[in-house]
Parts: C-alpha cells; structure tokens; sequence
C-alpha cells in the first residue's frame, strides 16, 4: 500500500514555520521523506513527503490549528511514489540574461524539444529593480545526448541569453 | 580473489583516521588485488580506499582511464600513503560513493593538485593532475581521514556565480 503524501506549504516567512509543522508531524506519529523547502520572494515555502497511517483528511485536519496560527496555506494531497527513486542527472545547464517576458518558456521550450528531462530547477532574479536580472540552474538527463543540447542553445546566445550546458559526470568513490 | 564487504554510512568506522603503510609484504600485496577486485565489483568505481573495506590504512586505488568520456589521466593507480602537496583552483562536481548508497550530491574540490605517495612496493612517485582524476583522489583521500564526501555537500546554487564574474568587481 502507498500512503505517501504530498504536503505543500506557503506562508508568509518568519522563523521557526519548519521547526513547528515538523515538530506537528512528528506527534502525529507521520514519517517525513524527500522536501524543497525555500525562500521564495518574502514567502516560505515547502513541498514535503509525508508518510502517515492517518488518512489525508485527518492529517489536514491535525494541521489545521498551525495553519491558523502562523496564517500558512497548507495542502494535503495523496501521490504515487516513494524513496529510492532517483533519477541521475547527467547535465546542467545554466542560463542568465536580462530579465524579461518569456525567457523561461523559450529556454525549457527549446531544451525540451532537444531531449532534456529536468530534474530540478532552481531560479532567481537579481540584480536591481532598474535591470532585473534572470538567473536558472538546471539539473537533467539529456535523453538525445548532451550535443543535441549544446547544438540548440547556440540560437538563444545570440537573443543574449547566456545558456551553458555542462556535463555531469557523476565520480563514484 | 575474494570480493571484499564494503562499509556502509551510518557505520562509525568510515569515521576513522587510517595509519600509514609501513610493510609492503605479500599480504598487503594480497589485499591490494582484493581491494581492486572489490572497486572493479562495484557499480562503476573509478576509485577505493582501503578503510571502505574495514583495513584502516593508507592506500587507494584510483583509474579515471576507462571513462565513456576519456578524462586527463595517469592510469591505474594504486597511492600508498599519498599525500596532496599543492593545490590549485576549485570546481564543483557531482559524487556518489560505494559507502553510501542512492544519495549523490555537488562537491567543490581542488582543479589541480600535486601529489606524492609511494607505489605498491613502497617506490615514491609523485604526480601533477587535474580535473576529474584530482577529484576522485581528494575523494579517495578524504576516506584515509575518516571523511565522507557527505561532510562536503553543498547546494548548486554555489555555482551560479563562477570566478569569473566575481572578477569584475
């Protein structure tokens, strides 16, 4: 039987959001498995597996009083999956340009077409409030091989995004 | 030649700081070819150390040379008592490790290092490499001292801002 689920969190961020909901699971008897867990703009915000006897609707039910005290969105939801599934990355690619309207469909659109399965994406905007600046770190596996990759980010170089594709390879020791 | 059992994390004894070789006899040639057999039995090793298999001495074996992408290279290597005398530069790369079983993460190593050790037989050599071969010894190293490239992990995030763009300041 599956019963891991799925918990997304977003609140407001302040600390000590992560030492509570855990400390919550924790005597709800739930064991926690594989989480993101960041800063995002001035939110805080979670995605964490949660396996738990009680039933999704009793698990939301137990959070419900943390959700009203520290004002967070909190969702339950029931998935397929578990641990020991990981995937290897076998590339990264990094991107950066100037901020701008439809950068990130434009460079996952045209990696996509090129085989990459990603795996995890983490993005930020920096720079100043004048010249936003966009920044993306990619993990994936290359399914058509990392040259397809390289080949198809030569066009966006010239649009003046920066696209680098690494490979990764990963040293077992 | 036996197949040797590999220690697992969480197992205290990977923590341990391994002694120096001192006699190059007929068992430690013995458990050099074991601990060969062991790494070629795992699942793509490009490196051992000896305390992996619970022998708490100071020797590893490291061959980057049959990498489906060929790599700077200085062969099959067998490092008695080595030792990183320099080091240049950093980069980071991903690491998994016989010990530590489905969990692979980003670790940031020396680019260039010089190294000194002795062979099999107790001969000094020493080596100038680069790249993904000093990766795999500072790995393989970190072992002899009791250290998991667990305590290196760090987030990729680290790597968004390369040198270079620290440069321009």
């Amino acid at each position: 039987m599956n019963d891991w689920i799925m918990l997304t969190v977003v609140g407001a961020d302040r600390p000590g959001i992560v030492a509570a909901l855990t400390e919550r699971l924790f005597e709800a008897g739930a064991h926690l498995g594989e989480a993101s867990m960041m800063r995002l703009g001035s939110s805080f915000t979670i995605m964490l597996m949660v396996k738990s006897e009680a039933p999704p609707g009793t698990l939301a039910g137990l959070l419900e009083p943390l959700a009203r005290d520290m004002n967070l969105r909190i969702h339950v939801d029931p998935v397929e999956g578990g641990l020991h599934r990981h995937l290897e990355p076998d590339v990264r690619i990094t991107v950066h340009g100037a901020d701008r309207v439809g950068i990130v469909a434009r460079v996952t659109g045209t990696l996509a077409e090129a085989g990459l399965n990603i795996l995890d994406l983490e993005s930020d905007v920096g720079g100043s409030v004048a010249h936003p600046i966009y920044i993306m770190v990619i993990e994936g596996q290359a399914r058509h091989g990392i040259r397809a990759l390289e080949q198809v980010v030569e066009p966006l170089r010239r649009e003046g995004i920066e696209v680098v594709v690494h490979a990764v390879d990963t040293l077992i020791g | 030649m036996p197949v040797l059992e590999i220690l697992e994390y969480p197992d205290e004894r990977l923590k341990q700081v391994s002694t120096p070789v001192e006699h190059f006899d007929a068992d430690f040639q013995r458990f050099v070819d074991d601990l060969e057999e062991t790494r070629l039995a795992g699942p793509g090793a490009v490196g051992i150390a000896a305390p992996q298999v619970g022998r708490f001495q100071r020797v590893v074996i490291v061959d980057v040379s049959k990498m489906r992408k060929p790599v700077s290279n200085h062969g099959h290597l067998v490092l008695v008592n080595p030792e990183i005398t320099d080091w240049d530069g950093h980069a980071m790369g991903r690491e998994g490790c016989l010990s530590v079983p489905d969990y692979t993460g980003n670790v940031i190593r020396a680019e260039r290092i010089h190294l000194s050790a002795q062979d099999r037989h107790g001969a000094p050599i020493e080596f100038d490499m680069e790249g993904f071969e000093a990766r795999a010894v500072q790995h393989e190293i970190d072992h002899l001292d009791g250290r998991l490239f667990l305590d290196r992990v760090v987030s990729r995030r680290s790597d968004v801002f390369r040198r270079k763009v620290y440069k321009k300041s």
